[in-house]
């Protein structure tokens, strides 16, 4: 199936769920509700998108949007040589969505990034810890009221003092 | 003679720590695997040692500042990077760039592919131990970089990309210079697949290793060289042609079986391809200018009337300040290359200013890697190696 058809079977179908359908620089955005993210991954995925090439969430505090944070799927079909981006949106006090591990496996470590640098957490995801930060780390480094220097989190590192005459080495 | 009853030796599984330092890890990722005897039960592959928040660094630099940090992504071949970068903001703004400028993007994406391949081949033969077919492949890589030095001035750290065009025209004579390495590369290729291919002890280090189906590449999200060597007749240069990809003629490399021999020699194969294209661009090169229309005000001056001329500085500084400069449209854009590791993409999202509002790599090395854990179960541990090189992870790309 088309991708024009199937956008429009899934406004059809999914019309409470389908915020907006957008073009931009000739690529297909749909707009959906985070809570219905999994249905509509799967009707892609039985009309012949069968590749997950990329997914990355937004934080939309100063660029505006439906909800807070959006999860961006970017989607391929192999047979069609079509490429469709599908926007979850999800609410700043639950970030949550469902786990789109069980369709690609490829979402896995994904989904752990975007929990990493987002905080946003997936229902349903076998292993849902830190991958690029510390499991100690504390912050999701991506979001936008997160400062560029970060929080200093890393502050209280034990000072290491030995071997040097503090007095004497404050002259230079 | 008395016969001794032998009972199954029981083991406990052994924790080994592969890297942070390993010499075949090349960069630093660590494996925890658990071992039984020297069989792989279970592998944990831990990320973001090189995590250096190259994203959020993108949210604050404008959009020609950022090349710069392209280059450090896959620092095997940056000028893939750039170009991947400068595709994705073209597309955003809506700029047509000239024939000549792509043509020569072309070019320097086909001699990075070429570098990167000969040197993972390389690498993967030193991890299982043939020397000279590494040393044989890191001079003609060495080759190549002088071709970016001559160009692009620097050898790693090229940022020959600008938003709409290029840095700076090819010298004088390039193509002769080019023409010299291309006809290196074969007899190299011939001289790593003479020593490689019959060889006994690469074939059975190889052969069966790590293998990948064509359904788990795609559930995994693998693409590139190593979709390809599954059966997955997928290359982005012609089933989505960008820089006019789809005016050069040249073949698709694909293997069926999936193990790191396959992936090997689709590597070399796309080798010779890359070399064809190569010369179909040399051959074609067109005339005209690398930036596009000055007016349109996203092209940086030429530097050599920024030094000499007041109207040049003047014209750079409305670029470069900070209060001025290009403001793309508010919109999204999402560019697929094909990368010498797979698919590349950035994903930019701009809300109307100076610099990017969300700037997305879409690292084919972490869709890659991550298909690892599985490759390595059962597998003995000297295997690891062999199907870690297979992979060519670059660490910098992994954690950005």
């Amino acid at each position: 199936m088309l991708l024009p058809e199937i956008i429009t079977k899934i406004e059809n179908q999914f019309s409470d769920s389908t915020l907006d359908t957008t073009k931009f620089a000739g690529e297909d955005v749909i707009h959906i509700k985070g809570s219905s993210i999994l249905d509509i991954l799967k009707l892609f995925k039985n009309n012949g998108f069968n590749f997950l090439a990329d997914m990355t969430a937004i934080d939309n505090l100063t660029l505006g949007g439906f909800e807070r944070f959006s999860v961006v799927y970017h989607l391929l079909s192999h047979e069609t040589k079509e490429r469709v981006t599908v926007k979850a949106y999800v609410p700043e006090d639950e970030p949550e969505l469902p786990s789109a591990e069980s369709l690609w496996k490829t979402a896995d470590w994904q989904e752990r990034e975007i929990y990493d640098l987002f905080g946003i957490s997936f229902k349903g995801h076998p292993n849902l810890i830190r991958i690029m930060n510390p499991d100690d780390y504390k912050g999701h480094p991506l979001r936008k009221d997160y400062p560029r220097l970060g929080r200093k989190e890393r502050d209280d590192f034990p000072v290491i003092e030995r071997g040097i005459n503090k007095d004497s080495s404050k002259e230079w | 003679m008395v016969k001794t009853a032998h009972k199954k030796m029981e083991t406990e599984r052994m924790v080994l720590n592969f890297g942070p330092q390993h010499p075949s890890t090349h960069g630093t990722l660590r494996i925890a695997m658990e071992l039984e005897g020297e069989t792989i039960m279970k592998g944990t592959p831990e990320i973001g040692y090189l995590h250096s928040g190259f994203e959020k660094l993108g949210e604050y630099l404008d959009y020609n500042q950022y090349i710069t940090i392209t280059d450090r992504m896959n620092y095997l071949s940056p000028l893939c990077n750039n170009v991947a970068y400068a595709l994705a903001a073209e597309k955003l703004i809506g700029l047509e760039v000239s024939k000549r400028t792509e043509y020569i993007r072309v070019l320097m994406c086909e001699l990075s592919r070429i570098a990167d391949h000969i040197l993972n081949v390389g690498m993967l033969a030193v991890d299982l131990g043939a020397m000279t077919a590494f040393l044989y492949g890191f001079k003609l890589r060495e080759d190549i970089y002088d071709l970016f030095e001559l160009a692009t001035g620097t050898r790693l750290t090229t940022s020959y990309t600008l938003v709409g065009g290029l840095m700076r025209d090819i010298p004088e004579d390039y193509d002769k210079v080019v023409l010299k390495v291309l006809d290196e590369v074969g007899a190299v290729a011939k001289d790593i697949e003479t020593l490689l291919n019959k060889n006994r002890i690469w074939q059975i280090r190889t052969k069966n290793i790590g293998i990948i189906t064509k359904d788990d590449a795609i559930s995994y999200g693998i693409s590139g060289p190593m979709a390809r060597a599954s059966g997955i007749d997928w290359d982005i240069r012609v089933n989505e042609p960008y820089s006019r990809y789809d005016e050069f003629d040249f073949d698709v490399a694909i293997a069926l079986n999936g193990d790191v021999f396959d992936r090997y020699l689709v590597r070399m194969e796309e080798i010779r391809q890359s070399v064809k294209i190569c010369r179909q661009a040399l051959d074609k090169m067109p005339e005209g200018d690398v930036m596009v229309d000055p007016d349109l005000g996203y092209s940086l001056p030429p530097k050599d009337e920024v030094y000499n001329s007041i109207e040049g500085l003047i014209y750079h500084f409305e670029i470069t300040m900070r209060n001025r400069g290009m403001t793309p449209p508010v919109g999204e854009a999402y560019v697929p290359t094909e990368s010498p590791n797979g698919e590349l993409g950035f994903y930019i999202v701009s809300d109307g200013g100076r610099a990017p509002y969300r700037v997305r790599t879409r690292p084919p090395s972490l869709m890659n890697y991550s298909i690892f854990p599985k490759l390595i179960e059962g597998h003995m541990l000297s295997d690891a190696p062999a199907i870690l090189g297979s992979i060519n992870i670059i660490a910098g790309e992994l954690d950005r």
